[in-house]
């Protein structure tokens, strides 16, 4: 996979903005690694928020006698758990925190190509995290409507936070698509057009492959939320009728009329299900590039990884609907939207096939990260699966809108994807720091969360077929449905739910404590191929790389070569610096 | 340590779908096709599960990172991925097709399915039957007030025989087949029987659909399913399937539209004569 075609470099290298005080190079700063930490520090806060919310509503399911929260404060708080966690948590991690940190780094480029628009892109996201969260502090609290926020309910009375609760979180949404815009063109940009020399786009890391892809589909997909949410917003401030048709609100004739709640939904799912995949392909891609280091092998079919993430990204827009087979939408597009989705299963299993084919053969290193990679597998191949059951149109009539839902949608972009962050920050760990985190510790952390998850979402799917509907409140007295057992397998989720939300606690500890007093990082530590562990120094400075840019040679998957005698080529170490094997006289060829 | 809890997880989620307590409940309408795609579902999801797994596994325990081994070099292998893909789209294909036919049954209710129109509102359900003429009347939430709750149009005459139920139990003939026409007049709500196995949205401004044919008398509750505000959990109300005299009986006992309009007018003139009186 080396080849020696090296382009000349066809402009003069532009110097980078430096910092002249510590405010620009601390606070407003243009390095899109420290960048990135802002992010992700940011992100994490806010999740956070969302992770102490779900055990609020975990102990009020299990245990409804105790009342600790009110029905509008449950109401609320599903709502803002689920918006908190799909987009201001998993969108901006994936793209705001590992974009910024790995693209420049990984293409080998000194920063983003608009450092200053990227600053602000930060900026803006951080206004959306503050005005979301003032929403929990004004009259009324924040909106009840379900993170899907459906009209009519979303802006009528009978909803929780309808005072100003929607209004806030329908800015704050469109505050963040703005932020993310300015994000996400910088990164497509950066990606096509400061690549180094020898970096073809089939030489990338499929990291950057993902996550490229990813910003690509948001850019699409982000407008249709935009709109939607101006829309709303005018017909709960101005009185139009976009998404309202003519209707009583608890007696009382209101003046809207001629709207289509269902218009709504289409907009809402058009950006919906692409952003399921802005969270799994970077999550993809962090996942093959980690599978493929630490089981010490080349990833398996790496081109068909690539067009399996471009063809993924490319169905994502035409599957939309399969979220609305149920919603009343006319039933004839139940027949379009099922075939679709069922093709969508077919690049998405070859990549699981490529992930295990990887490890056959391999050298497999079971490292903290490698234990994140295969809880990934497991519980993504679950909630893949699942998801031919809720794709399948009539298969999804008796389990849409129960409790099956709730447990295919936390698995397979819930847990999976935060299994890849988690693996991915033991991962990177060392370069963003220069410290290990913990062993001892991470291990723990990695058992509870992957276990724990596992039992919490594994036997949820059976509440489903029962026939429980999420988002109530309590079941009451049901008992042909929520039989006394099934209330009891809600105690035991509650205390996996728990028990996973204390692991989390030891992570965040062991983050501060590694930063500070963990072990001493060697350089690349893992021994990985990729230009962000090639930098003179660990972890990278401003500018990322030395005087000279680093010249590509080969792909990123240069493990194991036959011939050479580390198990690793760097990127850029051309085929006559490769130090030989015993026995060899080049790469590849035995001497004879 | 790890293929330990690998193979005791596989293990596990294996006895725990055979031995679960939890399953569907029992079923009460034709639409025992649904159940069967689930189960062809299951089987085939379950030993894709089960295989993909296991072989992860076996790598694991197999290729684990020993003194002096080296990892092969093989990028790709063609052969495999075709193979791969075509097993792949053929299960797919599988899961699909059944699917697909089941649906097309569950949008085409038959010919002579009775209409019922279940309306929702937060957070009861009323109904209304066609009454003699079999045909419902038209309606118009603008039209909805105290004496016209269903929003009935007066001058309509399909509408005069319509039986109305408001906020109380819904009867059904057992083995006639229904076709509920579905109607909100606030927010999006959801009639969700889960012993039917059907479900539909309601949403206001337009009227959805499905069909069943009830198979076995009894009492079944419904569940709101579409978030609703912070009643939707109370949403509730029950459904009785009967046999043919018990219906009877029960819908004799029923007002029509006509009949409540007079009912209501003749209220009124008693309210103005005791009015006048005083």
């Amino acid at each position: 996979m080396s080849e020696s075609i090296i382009p000349e470099s066809e402009l003069e290298e532009v110097e980078l903005y430096h910092a002249k005080s510590w405010w620009t190079e601390k606070v407003f700063t243009q390095d899109a690694k420290l960048i990135a930490i802002q992010y992700g520090l940011t992100a994490f806060a806010i999740g956070f928020v969302a992770l102490v919310l779900s055990w609020f509503m975990r102990i009020q399911i299990a245990f409804p006698e105790l009342s600790i929260i009110s029905e509008g404060t449950y109401y609320q708080f599903i709502t803002m758990h689920g918006m908190i966690m799909v987009v201001y948590l998993l969108t901006a991690l994936f793209l705001g925190a590992f974009g910024n940190y790995m693209i420049p780094l990984m293409v080998g480029a000194r920063d983003m190509v608009f450092p200053y628009l990227n600053m602000v892109s930060y900026w803006t996201y951080l206004v959306a995290v503050l005005v979301l969260f003032v929403s929990f502090f004004t009259p009324g609290g924040p909106t009840g409507a379900g993170w899907t926020l459906y009209p009519p309910q979303a802006i009528l009375g009978g909803t929780p936070g309808q005072e100003s609760g929607i209004i806030l979180m329908l800015v704050s949404l469109c505050i963040f698509i703005v932020g993310f815009t300015m994000g996400g063109l910088n990164y497509v940009i950066t990606i096509l057009q400061a690549r180094t020399r020898g970096m073809t786009l089939m030489r990338m890391p499929l990291t950057v492959w993902g996550i490229f892809t990813a910003t690509v589909l948001a850019l699409f997909a982000f407008p249709a939320l935009f709109v939607s949410a101006v829309m709303m917003l005018f017909d709960k401030i101005l009185l139009t009728s976009f998404f309202m048709p003519a209707l009583v609100e608890f007696g009382e004739n209101l003046t809207y009329g001629g709207g289509s709640p269902i218009l709504f939904q289409h907009l809402f799912w058009f950006f919906g299900h692409p952003e399921v995949y802005i969270v799994a392909l970077p999550a993809f891609g962090i996942v093959s590039d980690l599978i493929s280091i630490h089981a010490r092998k080349n990833i398996f079919g790496f081109r068909m990884m690539v067009w399996a993430i471009v063809g993924i990204g490319a169905l994502s827009f035409i599957v939309w609907a399969h979220h609305m087979y149920v919603s009343g939408m006319n039933p004839y597009f139940g027949f379009f939207f099922a075939t679709t989705t069922l093709i969508i299963a077919v690049p998405t299993a070859l990549k699981v096939y490529n992930w295990i084919l990887t490890l056959w053969k391999g050298n497999i290193n079971l490292t903290i990260p490698m234990l994140f990679c295969l809880g990934f597998i497991v519980t993504f191949l679950n909630g893949g699966l699942t998801g031919l059951f809720l794709g399948n149109v009539i298969v999804d009539v008796p389990l849409s809108d129960t409790y099956f839902v709730v447990a295919h949608f936390h698995m397979v972009m819930g847990i999976a994807p935060v299994l890849v962050i988690l693996g991915a920050i033991y991962h990177w760990f060392p370069l963003i720091t220069g410290k290990m985190l913990h062993e001892g510790m991470g291990r723990f952390h990695f058992w509870v969360t992957f276990v724990g998850s596992y039992l919490i979402y594994f036997p949820m799917h059976y509440l489903g077929f029962i026939g429980v509907p999420r988002r109530y409140y309590e079941m009451g007295q049901t008992e042909a449905l929520y039989t006394s057992s099934a209330a009891d397998l809600n105690v035991f989720i509650t205390l996996a739910a728990l028990a996973v939300g204390f692991a989390q606690l030891v992570f965040i500890f062991n983050v501060f404590w590694s930063a500070k007093r963990g072990i001493i990082a060697e350089k690349n530590p893992w021994n990985a191929t990729s230009l962000e562990w090639q930098t003179p120094e660990q972890p990278p400075i401003h500018g990322n790389f030395g005087k000279e840019l680093p010249v590509v040679y080969r792909w990123a998957y240069d493990y194991s070569v036959p011939g050479a005698e580390d198990d690793y080529i760097p990127q850029d170490v051309p085929n006559e610096d490769v130090k030989l094997a015993d026995g060899y006289s080049e790469l590849g060829v035995e001497k004879t | 340590m790890v293929p330990f809890i690998l193979i005791v997880l596989i293990i596990g989620s294996v006895l725990f779908h055979i031995f679960t307590p939890w399953y569907s409940t029992p079923i009460a309408s034709n639409w025992s096709n649904i159940d069967s795609t689930i189960e062809l579902t299951f089987w085939m999801t379950g030993a894709v599960y089960v295989a993909v797994l296991g072989f992860m596994t076996y790598c694991v325990i197999r290729f684990k990172n020993k003194e002096g081994q080296k990892a092969a070099y093989e990028p790709e292998s063609k052969k495999a991925e075709v193979i791969l893909t075509v097993l792949t789209t053929i299960g797919v294909a599988g899961l699909l097709a059944p699917g697909l036919i089941v649906w097309d049954d569950y949008v085409s209710p038959p010919e002579d399915a009775m209409p019922i129109e279940a309306m929702g509102q937060q957070w009861y359900w009323s109904f209304r039957l066609p009454g003699k003429d079999g045909i419902l009347g038209t309606t118009d939430a603008r039209n909805i007030n105290a004496d016209n709750p269903f929003g009935m149009n007066k001058n309509d005459p399909n509408g005069q025989d319509d039986i109305l139920i408001e906020g109380d139990d819904l009867h059904l003939e057992h083995e006639k087949p229904v076709k509920f026409l579905l109607r909100s007049i606030d927010v999006l709500h959801n009639f969700y029987v889960p012993q039917f196995r059907a479900k539909m949205d309601l949403v206001p401004g337009m009227v959805t659909f499905y069909w069943i044919r009830p198979t076995v008398a009894g009492n079944y509750e419904i569940l709101c399913a579409e978030l609703c505000g912070v009643g939707h959990h109370a949403m509730r109300g029950y459904v009785q399937v009967d046999n043919a005299d018990d219906y009877q009986t029960w819908l004799n006992d029923q007002s029509t539209f006509k009949a409540l309009q007079e009912q209501a007018r003749l209220e009124d003139k008693k309210e103005l004569a005791f009015n006048k009186s005083k």
